[in-house]
């Protein structure tokens, strides 16, 4: 009876909490999925970038600070960092929208890219044992991802404020 | 020489994730999320001492990193340094209280054994 007139004068009804809801979902959803291909992406093109460079630049480092200070100069190392810059940034972002929960999951596929990346463009040796711990990995974090973001504050809700105001403000 | 600086940078993360989440832990959550709001938060918690050693030991970490894609392949470096969730996994257990289920055990311990597989 209740869904013959969906949305005319029902706005008290408990029937309107469930026509209302997924609208208002749907934009958040595109920047999420749009948020996590950039961590995605950043993460691994930015060590993927700082690989090359390091190879460019030829010297293992080490030896002495001036080696570390040069190689930031190295213009695909300087590509790399600006890059994971990039993907901590983006990630922050992406917390603030979506649970770890789902967070950790999705990104762990960057283990899975990354792989890919230094065997296409790179041409490292991958043995079996490499692709088969680089998938595990990405099973143990995607895992550890499933489980519920919060266990030490299991009691309070979003919907009550903080307890502790900082400090500072007063 | 590559097995040793993987130890620092999984050290290093597992310190900074620690000394992050006492020092946020402290502060207290963020719910206001506009710049301004965000650069106060960001400036009150820049001058806390567990921010600082967590800012330090990321550092530690990124140049350990340096170092070790300079002596080692992209595909191993990478997945070994994901080692860093089988120890959080344990700090977090025992020294943040948190409730570790079987489900984030077993995770931990597959990514365990996926490192122990790039060993091979």
């Amino acid at each position: 009876m209740r869904r013959a007139a969906p949305a005319k004068g029902s706005q008290e009804n408990g029937a309107s909490r469930t026509d209302e809801q997924p609208p208002r979902r749907r934009r958040p959803a595109v920047r999420i999925a749009l948020l996590a291909s950039i961590v995605i992406l950043a993460n691994a093109l930015g060590n993927f970038s700082m690989k090359c460079g390091i190879d460019r630049y030829g010297a293992r480092l080490g030896a002495s600070v001036w080696t570390y200070l040069r190689v930031l100069f190295e213009p695909w190392v300087a590509l790399g960092i600006g890059l994971l810059i990039l993907w901590l940034l983006a990630r922050m972002a992406l917390l603030s929208l979506a649970d770890l929960s789902y967070v950790l999951p999705v990104t762990s596929v960057g283990y899975a890219l990354n792989a890919v990346l230094a065997r296409v463009f790179l041409g490292e040796h991958m043995s079996a044992a490499r692709w088969v711990g680089t998938l595990v990995i990405v099973a143990g974090v995607a895992l550890v991802g499933s489980t519920s973001a919060r266990t030490t504050l299991a009691a309070r809700t979003a919907a009550d404020p903080p307890a502790v105001v900082p400090e500072e403000v007063r | 020489m590559t097995w040793f600086l993987v130890g620092v940078i999984v050290g290093a993360t597992v310190l900074a994730d620690y000394f992050q989440t006492r020092a946020m832990r402290r502060h207290g959550e963020i719910h206001d999320f506009r710049p301004g709001a965000l650069g106060r938060a960001a400036a009150t918690l820049a001058r806390k001492g567990y921010v600082i050693t967590a800012v330090a030991m990321m550092a530690v970490s990124f140049f350990a990193f340096l170092t070790l894609l300079s002596r080692a392949d992209l595909s191993f470096a990478v997945p070994a340094t994901a080692a860093s969730f089988v120890i959080n996994t344990v700090v977090a257990r025992y020294l943040l209280k948190e409730r570790v289920n079987w489900r984030r055990w077993t995770g931990a311990g597959l990514v365990a054994c996926g490192v122990a597989l790039l060993a091979l």
